[in-house]
């Protein structure tokens, strides 16, 4: 590394060496059956150079070829965007801890035992259901280094589980689900096949749904696979810069419900999106981004805040390519009110586990469309059965402008948000 | 780059064939060198070339998978040895694998013009140009333009005594332009794709001109009304419909150790009309999803999944279509060698019936024309897509344009409510598609206009 990092400099005004190597080992189950057992290893090197003010960039997998590296990074460099930022100097990290060194003891054999316990624990309940199971241990070291001397390395344990049940009666299919992941190992499935559970029983029943404005609560699953994208987006400082992002001019202004709060934060405490530096090496923050209803920050890297004339939140992001800004983990702050608070409230809606094909319309307008997947019918503040052949449309903007309520229980999903439930009081319903 | 692999590839090959503890190993090694120019806004954002060399090594014992893959070609023996060991952990009953001749073929690139070696300056002159055009529409907030290349060679080789060099070439353009009024923001977007032919990605200036109007005028159209309405689907909206709502489901994998999909997908069951034929096939020269051998070493072949209306087949690995005692079809693939090969589509879509547009439209009193795509979703027996365009259809004619529309259906009776079949089969090349955590796979799709009856709309 330091030698790329030296013969960069000797080609270019200003460079960084961006390295990542890590070792998975993944257990998988498929119907049912222990399957598959994998190993995965690798190592990406990314090199990025200023040379005579423009950002050059080149990537490999072959750390012995430095050379070929820095030639590649100072073809593209002819091209490149002009470069406004200035490389980090030397920093003090914040303390984050996300490694756990008794990942490296966990056995193949223990990451099949828990795939077993969870298996067994659907199969018991629904006989007839078929699954599929994963179990994933790895550790992840990421180290950078520039040529104003700054530099940064940490390393990072991973471990999640997740099942997939599938149950088919004539041709009606219904789909469960739950995963969960941390930096520590895990040593029991219990609350995951709970979850499961609980969705198999309320899915039991069917319901129809009409179509008309109805209220809907997204569960954390639901706020995931429906309201997050666009956020997402909207948010990004490089959308903001564009002009693209719909709240881009309204800093301060309340465009959302003054119970919705929204952080972006990786330096919660063994989460695997936390991390002490972003992948610029710059120090990792909590940035509030909806502060009671208002608009309050949006994220940046480097060169995207130079261009802003702010600062980089340390959302720098590396996905093969330019670093780019991008959400660590938003976490949206629980409120009073409890799920069944929420049920109760509701003479007629829905509740939303699952919304497939959301994040595909008009996300940057805040559109959002989706077939539901696994959803409830409530009525008269009764959870009655699941309902299917129904499509919900709305907007992020005006959905989240008024809400019912935000539920008290928060929970993880998919290791990039943590959200309680939220209650809406009406979106557009259409079924047959 | 060090070692060529070829020398890896042999190395390997030895190895494996002494491999005697498992039934069956298979080793993949790929060596590739991509570039990419993207913009976003007016200005070029990145720039970058990237090279890659890493492997793989697969076992099965007693139907148990092991997989390893790795960057680092060091103690290669070691890492068959301990994808023999992980397959024997996994394993519990008897290995199936349909028979495979052993095959040993050096197949070349397409063509022979390699996309990665044209100077950068050229390529981006081109996309200069399409990013001025998208600039130049009034009310056009911002641009975003995608292109990549990249050069593959692999190598295949079995215990079965296969060993197989392919190389392939592949080029993917997308473009999309974002409109504002100062309060709404629509998009509009076009993906091209091509097997290394950069001719391909000249000349499309009058195609990025449409892009960039249909996104002004998306922002003064109104949503649809949410409801179910007689649909008629553009070829390019009706191939990633015959990809979501009907590909994916003739997927094996999914159909092979459950017994209910087995009986929803008995072959011989009525699916649609007469004229429904859906075809998968690598075979066809050119098209993204084509190649000679799929990463099982199979060769291609051309398999007909629906024929006038009749489910007559599915894809296989070669382990589905043991269990499943069917003839295999060549559709196991891998996007790298990162990961190991699954059941995938090719070249996907529906054949050409005998209806003209006018015809199809001609007869429909209020309905919803939806053309191009955002994207598509699958759940087995419910699917979405999304349109990238849509207009009303009034009195046999097209009428006001909407907001892009999200279809939704069930799968089955989708099929069944195809009722007009046209006669302009049209092959999209931009698509790539994502399964099992692999994305994007180089497919295509295409289809005639199509004309669905009670499809249900999204809207208001």
């Amino acid at each position: 590394m330091e030698n790329i990092l030296a013969q960069a400099k000797k080609a270019a005004e200003a460079a960084d060496v961006f390295t990542i190597s890590s070792e998975e080992t993944q257990v998988q189950f498929e119907s049912n059956r222990l399957k598959h057992i994998q190993s995965k290893q690798s190592n990406t090197v990314a090199l990025r150079i200023i040379k005579q003010g423009r950002i050059g960039f080149a990537l490999t997998t072959e750390l012995r070829d430095g050379q070929c590296l820095v030639d590649n990074a100072v073809e593209t460099a002819q091209f490149g965007m002009s470069a406004k930022f200035v490389l980090p100097i030397l920093a003090s990290y914040p303390r984050i801890e996300v490694f756990d060194p008794d990942i490296e003891s966990v056995s193949i054999e223990k990451m099949v035992r828990l795939g077993e316990e969870l298996i067994t624990a659907v199969t018991d309940h629904t006989p007839g259901i078929i699954c599929e199971a994963w179990i994933t241990k790895a550790v992840v070291s990421v180290r950078i280094i520039n040529s104003s001397g700054g530099q940064a390395n940490y390393r990072k344990s991973v471990f999640g589980l997740g099942i997939e049940g599938t149950l088919i009666r004539d041709t009606d299919m219904l789909f469960v689900g739950e995963s969960e992941s941390s930096c520590h190992p895990m040593s029991e499935s219990g609350g995951i096949a709970e979850l499961v559970l609980k969705q198999l029983e309320l899915a039991k029943d069917r319901a129809s749904a009409p179509c008309q404005s109805l209220p809907v609560i997204f569960t954390p699953n639901g706020v995931a696979s429906a309201l997050i994208p666009p956020l997402m987006a909207a948010f990004n400082g490089k959308m903001v810069l564009e002009g693209a992002s719909p709240i881009g001019n309204k800093i301060g202004q309340m465009v959302f419900d003054k119970t919705l709060s929204l952080r972006d934060d990786p330096t919660v405490v063994y989460r695997p999106h936390s991390r002490p530096c972003d992948d610029e090496g710059v120090p990792s923050q909590c940035t509030p981004l909806i502060e009671e209803g208002a608009v309050a920050h949006f994220l940046y890297d480097l060169q995207t805040a130079a261009l802003a004339d702010t600062n980089s939140s340390g959302n720098g992001s590396r996905g093969g390519g330019l670093p780019t800004p991008s959400p660590s983990a938003f976490i949206i702050a629980p409120g009073s009110a409890s799920l069944d608070d929420m049920v109760s409230d509701m003479k007629e809606g829905l509740i939303i586990e699952q919304l497939m094909g959301a994040g595909q319309g008009n996300i940057l307008g805040g559109d959002f469309s989706g077939n539901v997947l696994l959803g409830y019918k409530v009525e008269s503040g009764k959870i009655v059965g699941r309902v299917k052949d129904t499509m919900v449309t709305g907007n992020v903007y005006q959905v989240l402008k008024e809400i019912a309520a935000v539920g008290s229980e928060d929970k993880w999903v998919g290791g990039f948000l943590s959200t309680p439930p939220l209650y809406c009081p009406s979106l557009s319903v259409a079924s047959k | 780059m060090t070692d060529n692999i070829e020398a890896t590839g042999r190395y390997l090959s030895e190895i494996i064939k002494k491999g005697c503890n498992a039934d069956y190993i298979e080793a993949h090694l790929e060596e590739s060198q991509t570039s990419y120019i993207a913009y976003r806004g007016r200005e070029l954002e990145s720039v970058g070339r990237r090279t890659a060399i890493g492997g793989n090594v697969r076992a099965l014992v007693k139907g148990g998978w092991g997989f390893v893959s790795f960057n680092n070609l060091d103690e290669l023996p070691n890492k068959v040895e301990l994808a023999i060991n992980q397959a024997g952990y996994a394993g519990n009953e008897a290995s199936q694998l349909a028979p495979a001749e052993s095959v040993f073929d050096i197949v070349p690139a397409e063509s022979s013009d390699n996309p990665v070696s044209i100077p950068l300056a050229e390529k981006k002159q081109v996309l200069d140009e399409y990013n001025e055009i998208i600039w130049r529409t009034p009310r056009i907030q911002t641009s975003i333009i995608n292109y990549g290349d990249g050069h593959k060679k692999s190598i295949f080789t079995s215990s079965s005594g296969s060993y197989i060099e392919q190389e392939r070439m592949d080029i993917s353009l997308r473009l999309v332009a974002i409109a504002t009024d100062g309060t709404e923001v629509q998009q509009a977007g076009e993906s091209l794709g091509s097997r290394g032919d950069f001719g391909f990605m000249q000349g499309i200036h009058h195609k990025v001109e449409e892009v960039a109007q249909r996104a002004v005028e998306l922002l003064s159209a109104p949503q649809a009304k949410g409801g179910e309405y007689t649909v008629v689907l553009d070829p390019v909206l009706a191939g990633v419909f015959v990809h979501e709502a009907f590909g994916h489901l003739s997927e094996s994998d999914f159909v092979y150790e459950n017994d209910r999909m087995r009986e929803i997908m008995t072959l011989g069951k009525v699916f649609g009309g007469p004229e429904l034929n859906i075809v998968d096939t690598a075979t066809t020269p050119g098209l993204r999803g084509s190649s000679k051998y799929d990463d099982e070493g199979m060769p291609a072949t051309k398999t007909y999944l629906i024929r006038e209306g009749k489910l007559v087949g599915r894809l296989h690995s070669r382990e589905t279509a043991a269990k499943m005692k069917e003839n295999p079809t060549g559709n196991a693939r891998a996007i790298s060698y990162r990961y190991p090969p699954i059941v995938r589509m090719t070249n996907t879509y529906i054949e050409a019936g005998s209806a003209s547009f006018e015809e199809m439209i001609g007869d429909i009193k209020e309905g919803v024309y939806a053309r191009k795509w955002y994207g598509g979703m699958t759940s087995m027996e419910m699917f979405t897509f999304a349109a990238g365009e849509a207009y009303m259809i009034r009195n046999g004619k097209l009428a006001e344009p909407l907001r892009p529309v999200m279809l939704t259906g069930n799968v089955f009776t989708t099929l069944e409510n195809i009722d007009a079949i046209g006669d302009d089969l049209d092959m999209n090349q931009g698509g790539g598609c994502g399964k099992g955590g692999q994305m994007p796979l180089p497919v295509s799709n295409g289809s005639p206009h199509i004309r669905i009856r009670r499809c249900l709309v999204g809207g208001k």
